[in-house]
């Protein structure tokens, strides 16, 4: 089959980038400050709360974690279950030990049917970051404008609901938008958002109606990626991280604040095994100078403090 | 269709006339940065889906995106403290959208080769003048960003067609990195004038060994360490090309970058090692070894007197 003319028309061939969300920006080429209290390097845990459903639709694909199995999956719908009922408990009980302020991506499902778990990070001082309605009610084109803004409306109210505190910030289900999803986060007042990948700072992003900060939330060094996806060995994504966290810890001398952006998932590394590799590694963490753990609003607000 | 490409003959790696490297260079080494350009929403080719997920895919174009404004810097430093110079695979829009990468490249003292307009542009289905459009687009693109004359090709995202290699050869293009039969140039057949294949890998590049093959990032190191051992070895005989195929969306992230360039420095400190470009490898490969190169291929072929 051959291609029409326009398939070697580029009318987008311009400086910059090929859409008009936000500018080209040269990543070490930003002005070299600090964090507040003189901090070198942010260390951003988040850790999602996610609600599978064990009938998922997969429109307009099943998300990642979703059910494999024929219905009903019970396995794979428990497997995941397990993660917002021990795993994140053990994760909490880790961040108070180490005196951690971290940030939650809810899904409002999780918040409606375990308000407890909601009640219990609230009052460990952690952030609620909203997180959808739940992995199959995922944002997309093929949506109109009302249905996926009730979409939103729905989570951040049952969020609400439940106590989830000021809501900030917003990772989509399966980090999938539709091409407005931005736009109507910014209509409801949101002030950043976790869905794209392309940097390792904070960036404005224009959504046509109204601006977010794109806030950095890592997709390669999350702990499913590595773990699940790429099937790496516990001590080989530890290792991971520490690389990570040592070579931002030394850009930051030249080049100024840096971000560690550390995404958990109570279903994956809150498993008794995996447990004592991601202590260690949070305790080693937490003894490094100059590196502050801060929720994602925290980021927000100092990043805006003292715009590049 | 056809049954095989008809591009090479069957030609054993074993007996071939010697390749003499620049200073008696066991293994000619050239690294390839893939600077690409990937559009959130090109035109439909029915042929190949530009993004696994619907538009927009915001986690798949993000993370190309990643490469150029963040992970480019550090394969570059990384590159420079090693002393490689970069043979760039260009996604030639690059020089419209972010021309202050390719100036860098320029003022190093890279090589700019061209890997089609966008790699969201597929060559499958192109007709003849469509085909001919983007390489002469690249020509003229490269030539008035960086000066230089491609030499080489690595087709957009690896889509090809039945004549682009015969295109290429008369074009004048040096060299194809779109074939994997071999760990040394050789001769292409095409319709006229002349084209090498130029090794490059699939099997070391960082998309299959961290996409497909799961390298964590000292694995790839290790990998990588124990291609140029092999190559190293033979390269006493022979002369080898070994080539690292890279992208910055990959392996410029802060957690890989420093296995990579220990493992890329374990290559540039053995003696022995010509560490070049391709564009260079294939003008001496043309100049010492390409009428050789031909005449066994041809003298081996059933039937040859």
């Amino acid at each position: 089959m051959s291609l029409p003319d326009d398939y070697l028309r580029y009318p987008r061939r311009r400086h910059g980038m090929d859409q008009d969300w936000y500018r080209w920006r040269p990543h070490f080429e930003q002005p070299a400050h600090p964090w507040p209290n003189g901090a070198r390097l942010a260390v951003w845990i988040c850790t999602s709360l996610e609600f599978f459903p064990l009938n998922p639709l997969g429109k307009p694909f099943k998300a990642p974690g979703s059910m494999v199995t024929a219905y009903p999956d019970l396995r794979h719908y428990t497997t995941r279950d397990y993660g917002n009922r021990v795993g994140a408990y053990r994760l909490l009980r880790l961040f108070g030990e180490l005196g951690l302020r971290t940030s939650f991506a809810v899904n409002s499902a999780v918040a409606e049917r375990y308000p407890q778990l909601i009640a219990d990070l609230r009052g460990d001082g952690h952030e609620v970051v909203a997180h959808g309605v739940d992995m199959d009610r995922l944002h997309h084109g093929g949506l109109d404008a009302t249905a996926e803004g009730l979409l939103v409306d729905e989570c951040l109210a049952v969020l609400r609901q439940a106590g989830a505190g000021p809501v900030h910030g917003w990772l989509s289900p399966a980090r999938c938008e539709s091409p407005r999803t931005a736009a109507l986060l910014a209509a409801r007042g949101l002030e950043y958002f976790c869905d794209f990948v392309n940097d390792e700072l904070p960036y404005e992003f224009d959504t046509g109606a109204g601006t977010l900060l794109a806030m950095p939330h890592s997709h390669e060094l999350s702990d499913r990626q590595v773990l699940v996806e790429y099937r790496h060995s516990e001590a080989e994504y530890a290792e991971q991280v520490r690389d990570q966290f040592r070579r931002l810890l030394a850009e930051s001398g030249p080049y100024g604040r840096r971000i560690l952006s550390l995404p958990l998932t109570p279903y994956v590394v809150g498993l008794p095994y995996r447990f004592g590799m991601l202590r260690e590694l949070l305790s080693d963490l937490r003894r490094e100078p100059g590196v502050w753990f801060a929720t994602g609003a925290e980021l927000a607000q100092a990043w805006r403090a003292v715009p590049p | 269709m056809k049954r095989d490409p008809g591009l090479y003959d069957f030609w054993p790696y074993r007996d071939r006339p010697p390749i003499r490297w620049p200073g008696d260079a066991r293994v000619a080494f050239w690294v390839a940065p893939n600077i690409e350009y990937y559009e959130l929403d090109p035109p439909p080719n029915p042929h190949r889906q530009p993004w696994p997920r619907p538009y927009p895919d915001v986690l798949g174009y993000s993370h190309r995106d990643y490469g150029n404004r963040v992970g480019h810097y550090r394969m570059m430093e990384a590159m420079d403290r090693c002393g490689v110079r970069g043979s760039v695979s260009l996604s030639v829009a690059m020089c419209q959208h972010h021309p202050e990468l390719v100036r860098d490249g320029v003022e190093r003292g890279w090589e700019f080769f061209s890997h089609g307009i966008y790699n969201t542009r597929y060559s499958y289905g192109m007709d003849e003048a469509q085909e001919r459009a983007i390489i002469e687009d690249s020509i003229r693109t490269v030539r008035e960003a960086t000066g230089q004359t491609i030499a080489g090709w690595l087709a957009p995202a690896l889509t090809h067609t039945e004549r682009t290699m015969d295109l290429l050869a008369e074009y004048g293009i040096l060299y194809t990195c779109d074939l994997f039969q071999d760990d040394q140039p050789q001769p292409v057949k095409v319709a006229s004038g002349r084209l090498i294949s130029m090794p490059y890998s699939l099997e070391i590049n960082d998309v299959i060994a961290y996409g497909s093959c799961l390298a964590t990032p000292r694995a790839y190191g290790e990998m990588i360490r124990r291609q140029f051992d092999t190559l190293y070895e033979e390269g006493a005989s022979s002369g080898t090309v070994m080539c690292i195929p890279l992208h910055a969306y990959l392996v410029g992230h802060p957690h890989r970058i420093g296995p990579f360039e220990e493992a890329l420095r374990y290559i540039t400190s053995h003696p022995g090692v010509w560490v070049t470009t391709a564009r260079e490898i294939a003008e001496h490969y043309y100049a010492h070894c390409y009428d050789e190169a031909l005449a066994d291929i041809a003298r081996r072929q059933p039937g040859a007197a």
